[in-house]
């Protein structure tokens, strides 16, 4: 055999599998720096997930829908449990929450715009509400964090939702971070600290440490606004079943569910990698509790880590969610790892350059956490920030919300149904086996569920 | 302005802060008083007005949370989380204060007459906090501005991860937590401390200033890591 032909194969060149070149730089880097990586966005390794379970579309026993012409219902309402004013959603996609600081005012002012023309909701972050988000957000959702940064009554008050944050799916267990290029005066502000500190957030709540006072955290928050508004309670995805029936227990409205292929801004590669399940696990096990309490339907499921398309999202209506969450979808939609960004004329200017600044390259971007994003996103220099214009930004995400709702529908009518929430488990199969176990839903073909019967 | 009653036998927490948030008039300063409290959560939560509520006996968690305005009197101990996230006014609490007491007050005063427990004055955000006896181990954590006097000892671990708040402790302190350090008293040390204890009331006249320590932070952690930089 020619060996150059063949020079990869040569067992003289033969790479390890557990020390392949990415360990092997991993490793190097770890002994030059004697520190971890810390990067954004979510897990990168291959999971099981949504992708893993198709649709059986309606045939002889099921009869589709017409696909332009029948009505396919989308609305969505969240927080009929105690609140007296229910969060009313024209869709079931949701942006997620996502802070001032890890993003700039104008990727806040987009979001918000952009929501309110689709009728969804935006949430805020962990740093506090903005005028820009509040101004353009119709619906937003405000967060309680153990931080509790530029946490307060009024803004409570203008909120429409609020959302306790136990954990997020990156980095259950952990709290925020966000590094000191990106804590600007205004940032800085806004959390009460001194500009330019690497700000590491606490990862408990300072004034409760269990259920049983969450009980009374969540009344004390409903005393402070009246028992208007749903309290949202989110939980990154770890043990599952038992921290959602603890949530429905606590008294919440709403649960949100963060998988392990949810984002963030800045953590350590080794706790988004290692630490928390996938969403596809996660959905099913807070659908079991939500079913276990008998509250399905009283309390409302917002899933949400690694939702791309309207296909994810009629998927995780099927398993039971009410509605899903999207964080890195919608940074993507704004330019998230784009060749380029967009000038005020409409001119698309490349950002290669600026990728390669910080190491990397369009397709690969994870580097939120230098502040240095080449799109201008996740930013807060000055110049960067003025790439992403909030109209533009608006238009692009109105657009991807657009298609996974028409995707979402189409799918649904499909399915012989019209109402997105109609969609239920038996119209899923699973692809692998790895998925059927973990959603609980048949291998294709058959009608087995491995480990059926068992929790 | 006469006095308003309210007796929380006869009358439900929500009754009463549906009142105090909707009820009272601009330009009023009402003085409200709520009896038999009986350690119910959540009293007198979210006031946005100024006035004067005084509670007579013990009240559960979250007394007087996120106080914007209001003065409130607890003629008894406080659950967990009093005043926690007080933005402005002055809570007091004439006994013994639980955990996490003034948690994230972003401004206001709180008094506690007695001891307070464990976390007084965590995440505090601008708030002050006069604590007349002593605090549990763990308070500070992570207290990014505002000023805290202990009048008695201070537990374990105390102003671990300190921003910019400080802290004065007359008594003993079992342990500094993690980048917290005692510093040398500047003469508006002198005159903060004065200030916060005149604040406090009369009862608090016999501390001096001189006869405190002042605790902030060393702020070797503002930055990731002083070694971050190494390369070999
Ligand atoms: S392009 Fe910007 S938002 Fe996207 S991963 Fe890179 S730094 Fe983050």
């Amino acid at each position: 055999m020619n060996e150059s032909h063949n020079s990869d194969k040569r067992i003289s060149k033969e790479e390890s599998w557990g020390y392949d070149r990415s360990t092997l730089d991993y490793i190097q880097r770890a002994a030059a720096h004697g520190l971890y990586e810390i990067r954004g966005l979510g897990a990168k390794r291959k999971v099981p997930h949504f992708d893993d379970l198709v649709f059986l579309g309606a045939s002889m026993s099921r009869y589709p829908l017409e696909g332009y012409r029948e009505k396919c219902a989308t609305k969505t309402i969240l927080g009929t449990r105690f609140a007296s004013r229910p969060v009313e959603l024209e869709i079931p996609i949701t942006v997620a929450g996502m802070s001032f600081g890890a993003l700039s005012a104008n990727v806040k002012e987009a979001l918000g715009r952009a929501a309110t023309e689709v009728g969804t909701s935006t949430t805020t972050g962990d740093g506090g509400m903005t005028s820009e988000e509040r101004n353009s957000s119709k619906v937003l959702v405000y967060q309680c964090l153990p931080s509790r940064y530029g946490f307060n009554p009024d803004d409570l008050r203008r909120a429409d939702a609020i959302e306790v944050v136990i954990g997020q799916g990156a980095k259950p267990g952990g709290g925020g971070m966000l590094l000191g290029q990106k804590v600007n005066p205004r940032v800085a502000q806004m959390r009460t600290l001194p500009a330019g500190v690497d700000q590491r957030s606490a990862s408990r709540h300072p004034d409760w440490t269990g259920p049983d006072d969450l009980i009374i955290k969540i009344h004390e928050l409903r005393e402070i606004t009246d028992w208007e508004k749903p309290i949202y309670v989110k939980v990154g995805a770890t043990r599952t079943f038992h921290d959602v029936k603890l949530a429905i227990h606590a008294g919440a409205d709403v649960i949100v569910v963060d998988g392990m292929q949810g984002g963030t801004a800045a953590t350590q590669t080794c706790f988004i990698e290692h630490v928390g399940i996938p969403t596809l696990a996660a959905l099913r096990q807070a659908v079991d509790a939500l079913e276990d309490m008998n509250m399905k339907g009283t309390v409302q499921l917002i899933i949400s880590g690694g939702i791309r398309t309207g296909a994810d999202v009629a998927k995780a209506l099927a398993m039971g969610a009410d509605a899903v969450s999207i964080g890195q979808g919608v940074l993507m939609a704004l330019g998230c790892n784009s060749e380029s960004w967009i000038d005020s004329g409409g001119q698309h200017i490349s950002a290669a350059q600026d990728y390669l600044k910080i190491g990397t390259e369009a397709g690969y971007c994870h580097h939120c956490h230098t502040g240095q994003c080449p799109v201008g996103i996740a930013t807060q220099d000055e110049l960067l920030e003025q790439r992403l214009r909030p109209k533009i930004g608006a238009k692009r995400l109105k657009n991807y919300l657009n298609t996974l709702n028409m995707e979402l529908t189409t799918i649904a009518r499909a399915c012989g149904k019209n109402n997105v929430h109609h969609l239920e488990r038996e119209d899923l199969v699973a692809l692998t086996i790895e998925a059927a176990a973990m959603a609980n839903i048949p291998l294709a073909g058959t009608e087995w569920i491995p480990g059926n019967g068992m929790k | 302005m006469e006095n308003i009653k309210f007796d929380l036998q006869t009358t439900s927490v929500r009754e009463i802060n549906k009142f105090l948030h909707h009820e009272i008039a601009e330009g009023t300063v009402p003085r409200i008083i709520i009896e038999h409290p009986d350690g119910a959560h959540n009293i007198a939560a979210g006031l946005n007005v100024n006035c004067e509520v005084e509670i007579r006996g013990h009240v559960g968690y979250y007394a007087a949370g996120m106080n914007q305005h209001a003065s409130v009197l607890i003629a008894g101990n406080a659950g967990t989380g009093v005043a926690e996230n007080m933005m402005n006014g002055r809570v007091h609490v004439r006994g013994f204060a639980s955990n996490s007491a003034g948690a994230s007050a972003h401004g206001g005063l709180l008094i506690v007459d007695g001891d307070a427990g464990l976390r007084c004055g965590i995440s505090l955000k601008g708030g002050d906090i006069v604590v007349g006896g002593s605090v549990g181990s763990f308070s500070a954590f992570m207290a990014q501005a505002g000023r805290m006097v202990i009048c008695g000892n201070a537990g374990d671990a105390l102003g671990d991860s300190l921003y910019e708040a400080v802290v004065y402790v007359k008594g003993h302190i079992k342990s500094l937590g993690a980048d917290a350090r005692i510093e040398d008293m500047t003469a508006d040390d002198h005159q903060a401390l004065e200030s916060l204890l005149n604040q406090a009331g009369v009862s608090y006249s016999m501390h001096r200033p001189s006869d405190f320590k002042r605790i902030a932070s060393a702020r070797n952690l503002y930055h990731w890591n002083a070694d971050a930089n190494q390369e070999y």
